[in-house]
Formats: C-alpha cells, structure tokens, sequence
C-alpha cells in the first residue's frame, strides 16, 4: 500500500511556502476573484504569484492544485475559462473544477490538464463519478463530506478514478454544492459567489447581558459572558423547533479524522486534504506538520494515535468531530 | 404571438399518506389548469416504497385528463436501492425525464428535463446538457431572472422553467433533520416527516419563521412567488412556471398563476389571491431580483 498525499490549503504565496515547508505533498489555492470557492477579501493569488509560487512548489518537490471550483455566472463564463487558461499557462499539476461548462473548456481547450472534480459537484455515487471520468477525462474526485469510511470503500470498489477526502477543518453538514441556505438569507453562497455566510452579513450585539451573533439580521446564537463566541454559518446556528432550542443541523464542531487516516489508506483513498485557505500559515503549518508526522507514522507502521491530540485547540468552536466517516446517526 | 406560458406541477417533496397523494391529484387531474405533472420521489428514497403504487394510480389519472406526466430523479442517492431506482428510469431512454443528479446522466442518450436540483447556473453547463439531450431547463433557484435570461439567449431551442410556487429547495443533507430533531436514527426514522406536510417549521432565535426541514432536505419557510408578468417573463426566454405542491388549494394557486400569465390580473392581485389560497409561510422574491432569497415578494430592498 502506498502511502497518501497530504494536501494543505493555501490563501496566499506565504501559506503555500509554509504548509509545503511543514510537509505537505500538494498545497490548494484559488486565484483573486470569484472563480474560486473561498473569495474573502485579502485571500488568494494574482497570476504573476502563481507562477511564481508553481516554480517554488516544483524545486521543492511538492504539487499546486488550482481551485476555479465554483460555478460560472451566466453571461460571464470568460472568466472562469480565462482562470483555467492562466492555469493551464503556469504549469499547475492539476484544476478543480466543479463546473460541466468550466469542465468543458479545459478539456477541449487544454487537453493535457489534469482535472479533479471539485466537492462542490457533489459526486457521491459511482454513476456520477463515472459520468464525470467518461465525459470529460476528470482523473480525480474530491468526496463528499457526507460518506462514511465504509462507503468510500465500497464506492472504491467501483469506480477507476483517483479519490481525495477532507481530513480536516470546516465541516459542512449539508451536501457541498446542493445548499443554497447562504444566498437565501445574504444573497450570496458558495455556488453563486464562492462565499459562505459572508463575513460582511455577520454582525455581533449585545443584547440583555449576552452576545448574539446574527447573519443578515437574523439572530443564530448567543453567548453567555465569558463563552467562547463562533462564527455564525447557517447550518451551525441555534434554531427553534415547537419552542425548544437546539443546533438543528449541527453543533458547532469541526471536523478532525486523522484517527481514521489508515482506514481511509485501506479504503483506496489517494489523498487526504485540509480545508482553510482563509486561516492563515501558522495554521496550516502546524495542521500539515501533524498530518505529515501521523502519515509518517502509518508508513513505517507506527500507531498514529499520539498525533491526534496535537491540534484539537485550532478547531473553529473548540470541538471536533469525525464527521460523517463514522456515521453514529445511522 | 408566441405560445402562452405553461404551468407544471412540481414533484410532490413532502411525506404524504398515499390517500391524500391519490385524492390530491385527482382533483388536479379534474380542476387543476395545469399543463405537466412531474411525479416520483425526489427528497427521500426510503419513502418510495410506500408511495409508489399511489403515484402510478396519480399517473394514470393524469394522463387521462390530458395532463403529460413527466417522472422525476432523486435528488442524492445514498443507498444503493436510491441509485439503482435512478439507473431504471434513466434506461427509459424513449421517455422524458427529470433528472435531479449527474447520476442519471451515466447512459442517458434519450430526453430529460434538468431539474431545480442539479447545478446549471450558466449557459456553458446547459450547453453541456443540451449536448446530452436536456430539452428543458428548470432553473436553480439561486438564479436570478437576469441570469435565467442570458442562460436562454445563449440556449435556443431550451425550453426553461422556473420555479414560481412554493417553499424553495434549499438544501440536501446525508442526514435526517426530521430523525435529528424527533431523537431517531435516520435507518429506523418511522417515517416521522409525514408528521409535516408542509416540512417542519424552525424559527430563529429571536422567533422569526426562517426554514422548514423536510427529512434530508432544508426548505425555505417563505414561499416563493414569480408575480412577474407574460412579457417580462417571455422577454427573459421563460416558458413555464412550476409550482410545488402544498397544503394550500392548489387549484387556487393554479388559476391565479395562469391568470397572472396570461396578463389577465396584475402582481398585487396575484399576491392577494395566492395568500388566500393559504400558503404555509409569506410571500418571498428575493432571488429572481439577485436579491437574497427571503426578501418579499416584489418589494426591492
């Protein structure tokens, strides 16, 4: 069994150099505008920083992976395939695409690009991964956050392409592509603007003793004095349901699997990846430090285990879970 | 002149008892003018057993009041009884569809409709899906009427629908909020969201009515409506308007919105009838301005 390629989020040229520095395989990123799916203001690369940061990655033996992962505006479609040309012209090791039109092009106008398909389609079953493998030459598929480790295995057995699997950070608790909960209350999503509950829509009052914290006006948590405050996502606020209050879709945790890095190895995983582009290179520097030391560990056939503790401070609301790898609500 | 804008009825999303689905379109096959009735379970593949001989009972019906009965995808196949139900109706390669994930798109040669579900949000995908053999385009709901527009002048020939009545899809989940929220396991769920037929109501904390959950899906608890006029929407390449059923007298709805699209009652009219036809939640139009999605209906912030 081989071993698996660690891949590491990077919102700027520092954060690449800083996550491949601490061990990372391949590093992510986005170019300065909506055609990726974390455009937050002062994030990303210019062009010239890609190239630029490709030579780097490549005498440093690691892989840049560019995201133009969300989906074209209609009647601007330019300057999603103007994203993958510029892609294509800085010698990135592969594109993130989600989009059939944006997939289109790089096929047709760059035949050689590696393609990977982008969570934000929301490929889950062999059926669609095959379509995507057969139509447009995607060689890799970023998986759902919503599949246990069982069902990568058995969706493993099935389909011929590479597979990557988040590991690390944000959770979404919807399936990633299919939510439009964003836009509904601020106008903006991740499908329509490459954002999330938009930090612009976030506003945090107090009101009779406690902080609430609101998106586009409307209230999703409060805080006692001295409770630690998270960011208010839609689908991890405290909602009413006939009169009892509860974090409906999701408690505030975060996702943190690297108890199960060595199941998703047996699984037929290629590649484990950790969300975060928007948190900076002492983040990534410490989460690809530990992954690296936990892979390392489980080539050389050493329990892992010791590593899983290392990062349990850095989780968005200070908790974490294994997600939807082991599904206890089946 | 150009052909007068359709009406469809949406797929049914909610948990009926096989007795309210049969009298429900029943009275749509008699009463309802509506032109297309799209059938079949698109939110929640362990509900299909129980529901399907009733829907064969409404297709039959329909189709011989002269509606066309179109038979619709699931929307996220989790089990493999979910994707094999996908495969059976995609292998119907004489016959529309509607197709609500790629996962149908695996063979399909014949004609589909793409569904409000998959993420078309630009002329290119629906090129792309024209190619397959997508005849029709019901547009995501996150679109506005604007980028609906430039989808269909760069598509001739795509017939495109909107989504005009109902809480909006908003979101699909691996997990059941019904079976969350009720302390149940999603395999042993009981079947709870039957409990709901207009999805279960969720409210901010500071009481405002904000989402209803449906089983693995997430609606809005506003109800959208496209008060939009014949020419506005025919300018914009729209064909026909979908309305999703609901509690309220569909029937009702039904007439007001062919009335509205045939320029016969204005958008205030509309709204007024529309609310007396008694819709779970208010009236919502934010996304067809570009606007977010809970903004009322043809109020520009």
């Amino acid at each position: 069994m081989g071993s698996i390629e660690l891949v590491c989020p990077a919102g700027s040229p520092a954060m690449l150099r800083a996550a491949i520095e601490a061990g990372a395989d391949s590093v992510y990123c986005g170019l300065r505008d909506d055609t990726n799916a974390r455009n937050f203001p002062g994030l990303n690369f210019s062009p010239a920083e890609l190239r630029d940061s490709v030579a780097w990655a490549h005498d440093h033996g690691a892989k840049v992976l560019l995201a133009v992962n969300t989906f074209a505006r209609a009647g601007a479609g330019d300057r999603w395939r103007a994203s993958v040309d510029a892609a294509a012209g800085t010698g990135v090791d592969a594109v993130i695409v989600a989009d059939l039109g944006v997939l289109a092009h790089a096929r047709e106008a760059h035949p050689g690009l590696r393609l990977h398909l982008s969570v934000q389609a929301a490929a889950g079953s062999p059926e669609a991964i095959d379509f995507y493998a057969e139509a447009y030459g995607v060689k890799r598929v970023v998986l759902p956050r919503v599949l246990s480790v069982e069902e990568i295995a058995a969706l493993m057995r099935e389909i011929t392409v590479e597979t990557e699997a988040f590991v690390f950070g944000g959770l979404c608790v919807m399936a990633e592509g299919r939510c439009a909960l964003s836009s509904y209350v601020t106008g903006r999503s991740p499908n329509l603007s490459g954002v999330c509950s938009p930090p612009e829509a976030v506003t945090y009052t107090e009101e009779e003793g406690a902080l609430v914290s609101r998106l586009g006006g409307l209230a999703l948590d409060r805080y006692a004095p001295g409770e630690p405050a998270g960011y208010p996502t839609l689908c991890k606020g405290r909602f009413d349901v006939d009169g009892g209050l509860s974090y409906l879709f999701e408690d505030p945790v975060s996702l943190n699997a690297m108890s199960l890095l060595a199941a998703l190895r047996r699984a037929g995983v290629t590649a484990v990846k950790v969300e975060g582009r928007q948190r900076g290179k002492a983040y990534v520097a410490r989460v690809a430090s530990a992954f690296r030391a936990a892979i390392d560990a489980l080539d050389q056939g050493v329990d892992p285990a010791p590593f899983e503790r290392l990062l349990s401070d850095l989780a968005e609301g200070g908790r974490e879970t294994a997600g939807a790898y082991r599904k206890t609500w089946r | 002149m150009t052909d007068p804008i359709q009406l469809t009825l949406g797929p049914l999303l909610f948990n009926w008892a096989p007795d309210r689905i049969r009298d429900f379109y029943a009275r749509v096959a008699d009463e309802a003018p509506v032109d297309r009735v799209y059938l079949g379970e698109v939110v929640c593949g362990k509900r299909a057993p129980l529901l399907d001989a009733a829907l064969a009972d409404a297709a039959e019906r329909l189709t011989h009041a002269g509606k066309t009965v179109v038979w619709s995808t699931l929307g996220l196949p989790a089990l493999r009884r979910d994707r094999k139900s996908i495969a059976v109706l995609a292998a119907e390669q004489e016959m529309l569809i509607e197709i609500n994930d790629i996962s149908a798109l695996r063979g399909r040669t014949g004609p589909f409709v793409a569904g409000p579900l998959l993420n078309v949000y630009n002329e290119g995908a629906a090129r792309e899906l024209m190619a397959r053999g997508c005849v029709r385009l019901c547009a995501n709901v996150e679109l506005s009427l604007d980028a609906v527009s430039a989808v269909a002048a760069a598509c001739p020939g795509l017939e495109i629908e909107l989504f005009a009545f109902g809480r909006l899809p908003l979101a699909l989940s691996g997990r059941c909020y019904h079976a969350r929220h009720h302390g149940l396991h999603k395999d042993a769920c009981q079947f709870i969201c039957d409990r709901d037929p207009d999805g279960l109501a969720l409210k901010t904390l500071d009481g405002r009515d904000f989402l209803a959950v449906n089983g693995v899906q997430t609606l809005s608890h506003g109800v959208q409506l496209v008060d939009a006029g014949p020419a506005t929407l025919k300018a914009a390449g729209v064909t026909a308007l979908r309305l999703s059923p609901h509690t309220a007298d569909m029937v009702a709805v039904a007439s007001a919105l062919r009335d509205r699209a045939d320029g016969r009652i204005d958008a205030a009219e509309l709204a007024a009838r529309i609310v007396a036809s008694g819709p779970p939640g208010a009236l919502v139009g934010g996304y067809l301005r570009g606007d977010a999605g809970l903004r009322p209906v043809g109020a520009p912030s």
